[in-house]
């Protein structure tokens, strides 16, 4: 079946249908990376959009449903080139169509993704269309898409119930570390749990005397999705969380908020940095680390107070602030990804950080 | 960190000769990085023995010398030249072999020189296998089960802990020398006792067989501030077992998850830093197919053919940058010369997909054993870019040249049931993914081939395609979808239309009705994440189109040469690249097409624009269509690029230079002949025949011996010296297997002298910058020949006559550009024997040692320029004040079961060169760079055919004067002893022991000289002893005209050792 990807541009691609065929309107972003794409797909921070992949074979190793970063599928649509017919490895269970059906997520293939890539980069993330209907009205389908922002995604991506993750057996280091959810990865408990913490996943909205209470030896703040200035409540949280001496880790979404309960400002990039291949540099060392990411909005570090915090990560490309250390505080926060899936685990040992600053507390 | 400041002058070794498992790929490697180094002010020094590299251009580096890659040679060349630094990583194993020893001997400290780019330890670390192991043990990075052994017995002792097969690898050799599976003791035995030989420390390292796993590499990178990246990783279609160099690879890796991938990046990560390597390393990786279980295969701590491929594959400099590492750079402070927004330190990602196929030579040596193992066999290798992985496929298929367009390998399985085809599938050789097509179209499972082939269904799944979409053709109306469909596939519309029994015409006709046109995307590192502006595109049959063909001055369109083989080296690439240099000087907009991911041609910022491309009709069409060039030129890109004259004017692009018909002029042997009657210029008389009736008639009319050849080839592939009506026959059919568009060449053959010379011609006038001589009498390809400049033996008036016979054929032939003509002077006679409207192999070494840029200045001519308007006097130049001999190098030793026996068919990979001021020591210069320095025991076989009795008396008295104990077969010895030569005489090999077989089995022989006869009398007997000596590394030469010049050269050792002056050709004017 015939499927229209349609931005609010007026530039309309035309390719065949995957997945579900129903109709959907949602922000429009792309991802570089080469692998990963069950990752990518079940990574909560794309709740609201609808990623076209600019690698142009996808599904070459079918799905390997162990690989999920989450419960389920997330973005409100899926943009490829190519969808392999014949997946093949050792561990796939299941075709990457069968899986879009399952998780009812409508998608595009066959189309220039190299083309729709440059629109973005040029006019920068823009909302779309998919849809299976040939009688679209391109007017009326462009006023919709202006009016369409999509909104409340870290409620959407949240768990409603706290969770308890046991440290893996025989690496207990008697460590507590309560994980706020605004859309995490499974990867971050993997990467805590293996590292002998006992992790408790809460839910978004939880309060901050509640965690407190709990007497956690470090909080992770999460990834998640959407515009950071839309979640007032939880920063005011995040506030009371800064003022404990608990130490902080906290990672994309989190890492924006912490900025932001601290008087920094964020903005909404052009089109952002999603993929696998972003050079972040140590600013302590100098060293730089290829990175995995997935945000649109980005600290602007230009107001915040050096006595609050320095940024300690940035961007080698373009220079926007990778992370944060907040001074006097047991606080650090990156933008970028150190639990990877998709992408390198070059940063991983942030957690060891984390790990030793809990230990120095205790 | 900024660069480190006490580094002035650098030293750049260099690659030597290419040889298979050592192309171009260091040529490209090296020339980026000498520019790159001089980008920062750092005065380069580079040796090198190869003279048809562009390296070796006095524009690339400050002082050039073209000298024998040895220790000894550099060392004289440090105490000479007085660098600060040795940069060894790019040149390859020769070049870090040699900085090793160097190293090791105390020299570099002596003399406070120091190693950039790695250290000795990362190279022993890396290289010795011992060592290499203990590494990995120590970060817990897995190898396969080894032992590394310095005698059979140990081998033979350890593998039966582990069982067979076994691996055995050589130490410190190149493209896997020496190398091989052995599946039982007797193999274990033979293919060890030979690697123990060749390998540098004796050293030979048994391993468990990983055959058919996954075989995954990663280019990895790292600075001395510890920062790593990964560039490129890539799969190898072909399981473990297949030599990297030999297997269809695809970038980046297709079957690997985001796990598995990330699993083998952290451990190429790893492993560099462990060995802590500053600039590019390969990793190869054996991944287990059903488990997440892999090994480390091998470290290469230097620039590789697979880090050519994968700059090619990524648009990532990789020797641009491991250049500026080398000078305290760190990847952050390199700016990324494509996007120029973003820096090194990132890691390409691609939107495209990438397949390399190596272009194997089989089609010379026909004898060849087929079949793929871990010692590479290839020459050169073609790689193709596309959005999909079939499209890709099939153009890399088409850029092979090979006479084949599709997965239709036409012929080759007539008829073959599928038990046939299920023990073709076993057969591990170049023609396997057409074998599975086959199985496909016979209904073999995709179960059945993976598991005889171990292949990656996800392949099979992308042969099965194609193979499909050719039922589609035949079966269905061609409608705009399937058409389409079939372009996206990258179905050549001749194939097209072989299926839907239309005409390629109708085809193309139909496309343009139905608005199915190529479009082009550009190779940009990033996915289209950034804006780049590098002129590096692909065709697709995508919609948007993103080359901005606007025409701001006049376009030239230079045509490559496609992949190195043997009859067509480097060379034409280094003709291609100076021909695009020229013409931006000359203020032209240059486009270039080719497909070989090794050369210079193909770097990003050669020509204004690079189309990545096959060079066949219909993909040049693409890109003539789109940017509707002023021009093309296709005198510089060899044979492949003539082929293309034809097709060219039709698209109506005007040739520059030499016009169509006078290139044909010179192939077609009637035209030819007239024009060489109308200039009262004597030829071997000859005829054109079609079939063996006419060949047989031709042969008899002229009288045996006579050549036989097909017109139209390079590196005189298919040509023959037929002594009899049999060797006619058997001749014609070989050449007929593969039909002909052109008529057979029957000529009488001279055994004279052969002479070589190259000419620019402006149409008025003739400009010869030097005549060369052939030491090897005619019937010796001039390629394989030892080539002197300037002449030896040539009198004054012959010269005369050759300056007058080379103006009157350039004039008659209206030549605008380069002409190539080779001479026979029998009997104080000059004959024309062929000439070539076009460049040649010799151009760069004639171009270096006299001084005179010829390949600028046939630009300029070409462009309209006169000769005597680029301050030249017409005629035959001065001679320069150095001899330079070439001497051809040969891979033998890679190509189980090729006849090593020198003929009117080309079969060297490579040349090098020797320069001094007088010819005995460029003689010796050159022996030295071919690396021909016999060993100690000073005994040698002497073996020769009836007619070379008399002449091998002198080459017997000469050897023994230089105390050489000469062992001869028993009629040769007979004539030697006779004569006064004692030889001691041995049993043949079909004789009883002891024979000459274990002789040299012995190894205790230097050296073998083995005439061999011509003709359907070639013995097995000869054939034999050439392939043991071969085997076992002893030097054997084919041709008593070698011999001598061998003899001469030793001669010249002996009288005056060690005092070689070493010449910086960049002085020569």
């Amino acid at each position: 079946m015939k499927a229209f990807l349609i931005l609010e541009d007026g530039n309309v691609f035309t390719g065949k249908s995957i997945g579900s065929t129903k109709e959907v309107i949602s922000e429009i972003v792309f991802n570089t990376s080469m692998t990963g794409y069950l990752e990518v797909l079940t990574d909560p921070s794309y709740a609201g959009q609808a990623v076209v992949m600019t690698y142009p074979l996808i599904g070459n190793y079918g799905i390997c449903y162990e690989d999920m970063e989450s419960l389920q599928a997330w973005p409100d649509g899926y943009i490829v080139r190519e969808i392999a017919r014949k997946p093949s490895n050792f561990r796939s269970q299941d075709g990457i169509e069968t899986f879009l059906l399952k998780h009812d997520i409508p998608g595009i293939c066959d189309i220039d993704t190299r083309a729709l890539t440059k629109i973005l980069r040029e006019k920068g993330t823009m909302n779309g269309m998919i849809t299976t209907n040939e009688n679209y009205n391109i007017e009326e389908v462009k006023a919709k898409l202006k009016a369409y922002t999509p909104a409340g995604v870290v409620k959407k991506v949240s768990r409603l119930n706290k969770t308890e993750y046991p440290a893996d057996e025989g690496t207990d280091k008697g460590l507590h570390v309560a994980l706020m959810d605004f859309g995490s990865k499974n990867n971050i408990t993997r990467c805590l749990t293996k590292r002998g913490c006992h992790v408790t996943v809460y839910p978004a909205f939880t309060s901050a005397e509640e965690i407190l209470a709990s007497n956690p030896d470090g909080i992770m703040l999460s990834n998640g999705p959407g515009d950071p200035k839309e979640c007032t409540s939880i920063i005011e949280e995040i506030k009371k969380l800064y003022q404990s001496d608990v130490p902080i880790f906290a990672i994309c979404l989190g890492h924006q908020l912490m900025a932001l309960a601290n008087g920094a400002d964020t903005h909404k990039m052009k089109y952002g940095h999603r993929g696998a291949n972003h050079p972040v540099k140590d600013l302590a060392t100098n060293r730089v680390y290829i990175s995995s990411q997935n945000h649109g909005y980005v600290v602007d570090s230009s107001n915040l107070d050096e006595k609050i915090a320095k940024v300690s990560f940035v961007n080698v490309n373009d220079g926007t602030v990778e992370g944060l250390e907040y001074t006097g505080k047991k606080i650090f926060t990156v933008q970028f990804h150190p639990e990877a899936c998709a992408g390198p685990k070059d940063s991983e040992l942030l957690f060891n950080k984390f790990i030793t600053m809990m230990e120095d507390c205790k | 960190m900024p660069k480190i400041e006490d580094i002035k002058k650098v030293l750049v070794i260099g690659s030597g000769p290419i040889v298979i498992g050592q192309a171009a790929e260091f040529d490209y490697a090296g020339t980026q990085a000498c520019r790159s180094l001089k980008e920062e002010g750092i005065e380069v020094v580079l040796v090198n023995s190869n003279p048809a590299t562009i390296m070796t251009d006095k524009d690339i580096a400050d002082r050039v010398y073209i000298e024998p890659l040895n220790p000894e040679i550099v060392k004289q060349l440090i105490i000479k030249e007085k660098p600060d630094s040795v940069l060894p990583t790019l040149g390859g194993q020769a070049a870090l072999n040699i900085a090793m020893e160097l190293e090791e001997c105390g020299f570099l400290k002596e003399n406070n020189v120091r190693l950039i780019g790695t250290t000795s330890l990362t190279i022993k670390k890396a290289e010795d296998r011992l060592e290499f192991k203990t590494t990995m043990e120590k970060i817990g990075e897995p190898c396969a089960p080894s032992e590394v052994v310095t005698t059979v017995e140990a081998a033979i002792a350890f593998t039966n802990t582990i069982g067979y097969p076994v691996v055995i690898r050589p130490a410190y050799t190149l493209g896997g020398s020496g190398g091989g599976i052995a599946h039982d003791e007797e193999q274990l035995i033979d293919i060890c006792s030979n690697g123990l030989r060749l390998s540098r420390v004796g050293q030979c390292l048994i391993e468990r067989c990983i055959a058919g796993w996954k075989e995954v590499e990663y280019e990895v990178m790292r600075d001395s501030n510890g920062n790593c990246i990964t560039v490129c990783n890539m799969e190898n279609l072909d399981p473990v077992g297949v030599h990297t160099g030999d297997s269809i690879v695809v970038a980046p890796s297709q079957t690997l998850s985001d796990k598995e991938y990330q699993m083998l990046r952290s451990a190429a990560l790893n492993i560099i830093d462990e060995l802590k390597i500053t600039g590019g390393c390969n990793v190869q990786f054996a991944l287990h197919p059903t488990s997440f279980e892999y090994c480390v295969i091998e470290v290469n701590p230097r620039v590789s053919r697979s880090s050519a491929l994968a700059s090619k594959a990524t648009g990532y400099p990789i020797a641009k940058v491991a250049a500026k590492i080398a000078l305290g750079y760190t990847l952050d402070e390199i700016p990324n010369a494509i996007t120029k927004k973003t820096y090194a330190s990132f890691e390409p990602a691609l939107d495209y997909v990438v397949v390399k196929i190596p272009r194997l030579p089989f089609d010379k040596f026909i004898s060849a054993k087929r079949t793929l193992t871990t010692q590479m066999k290839a020459t050169g290798e073609v790689m193709s870019i596309c959005t999909n992985f079939e499209g890709a496929l099939m153009k890399a298929i088409r850029s092979l040249e090979q006479h084949v367009d599709s997965l239709e390998n036409t012929g080759l399985y007539d008829g073959f049931d599928k038990e046939r085809i299920l023990e073709e599938l076993h057969k591990v050789d170049d023609r396997r993914i057409y074998a599975i097509a086959q199985a496909l179209r016979l209904g073999i499972t995709y179960e059945e081939i993976h598991d005889i082939t171990q292949i990656d269904e996800w392949f099979i799944d992308k042969i099965a395609i194609l193979v499909e979409m050719e039922e589609k053709l035949k079966a269905s109306e061609l409608t705009r979808e399937l058409l389409l469909e079939a372009k996206k596939l990258e179905f050549p519309d001749k194939v097209i239309a072989k299926w839907t029994k239309k005409t390629e015409k109708e085809i193309k006709e139909l496309r343009k009705e139905y608005n199915i046109l190529a479009s082009f995307k550009m190779v940009d590192t990033c996915a289209a994440e950034f804006a780049a502006s590098t002129p590096y595109y692909y065709s697709c049959f995508d919609n948007e189109n993103e080359v901005d063909a606007v025409k701001t001055k006049k376009k030239v369109l230079v045509l490559g040469s496609g992949p190195i083989r043997i009859g067509q080296g480097i060379e034409f690439d280094y003709c291609s690249v100076h021909s695009v240099w020229s013409l931006r000087r000359s203020g032209y907009e240059t486009i270039i097409v080719n497909n070989n991911p090794e050369t210079v041609s193909t770097d990003f910022d050669i020509a204004d624009k690079l189309y990545f491309e096959p060079l066949t009709p219909e993909d040049v069409e693409n890109i003539v269509d789109l940017e509707k060039p002023d021009g093309a030129v296709v005198q510089f890109g060899g044979q492949t690029a003539i082929k293309l004259t034809e097709a060219l004017l039709k698209m109506g692009v005007p040739i520059l230079g030499t016009s169509a018909e006078n290139v044909d002029a010179a192939e077609d042997r009637e035209l030819f002949d007239d024009i060489l009657e109308e200039c009262c210029i004597p030829r071997p008389s000859g005829k054109t025949v079609y079939t063996v009736e006419e060949a047989l008639a031709a042969a008899n009319e002229l009288g045996y011996p006579v050549l036989v050849r097909p017109s139209y080839v390079l590196g005189g592939q298919g040509m023959q010296i037929a002594i009899n009506d049999q060797d006619v026959k058997e001749f014609m059919g070989i050449i007929n297997r593969i039909v002909q568009e052109h008529p057979i060449l029957v000529d009488k053959y001279l055994m004279g002298k052969e002479v070589e010379v190259d000419a620019v011609c402006d149409g008025t006038d003739i400009l010869i910058p030097g005549i060369m001589e052939h030491v090897e009498r005619a019937g010796i390809h001039s390629g394989d020949s030892i080539s002197v400049y300037p002449t030896q033996n040539i009198s004054a008036r012959t010269k005369k006559v050759i300056e007058e016979y080379t103006r009157k054929l350039a004039k008659s032939l209206h030549v605008i550009g380069l002409i190539n003509i080779q001479f026979i002077v029998y009997q104080d006679e000059v004959y024309v024997i062929e000439v070539n409207p076009r460049s040649s192999r010799t151009v760069p070494y004639i171009s270096k040692v006299t001084g005179i840029p010829i390949v600028d200045l046939a630009s300029k001519v070409i462009l309209g320029a006169k000769i005597k308007d680029l301050g030249y006097t017409p005629g035959l130049q001065k001679e320069a004040d150095y001899v330079a001999v070439k001497m051809p190098v040969f891979s033998f030793e890679k190509l189980r079961g090729a006849d090593i026996s020198l003929g009117p068919e080309m079969k060297s990979t490579g040349e090098c060169l020797g320069i001094a001021k007088n010819f005995n020591e460029a003689l010796y210069k050159a022996f030295l760079g071919a690396g021909i320095n016999l060993p100690k025991h000073k005994k040698m076989i002497l073996t020769v055919k009836d007619a070379d009795k008399i002449e091998a008396i002198s080459v017997g008295r000469r050897f023994v004067d230089l105390g050489y104990t000469i062992y001869a077969t028993r009629n040769t010895a007979k004539v030697l002893n006779e004569n006064g030569v004692h030889a001691i005489a041995i049993n043949k090999i079909e004789q009883e022991s002891p024979n000459l077989m274990d002789l040299i089995l012995e190894h205790e022989i230097d050296l073998v000289i083995d005439t061999p006869s011509q003709g359907a009398e070639r013995s097995k007997d000869g054939f034999l002893i050439r392939r043991v000596s071969i085997e076992t590394g002893v030097t054997c030469l084919t041709s008593l005209d070698t011999a001598n010049a061998l003899l001469t050269s030793l001669e010249t050792a002996e009288a005056d050792k060690k005092n070689l002056e070493l010449i910086d050709i960049a002085k020569i004017k």
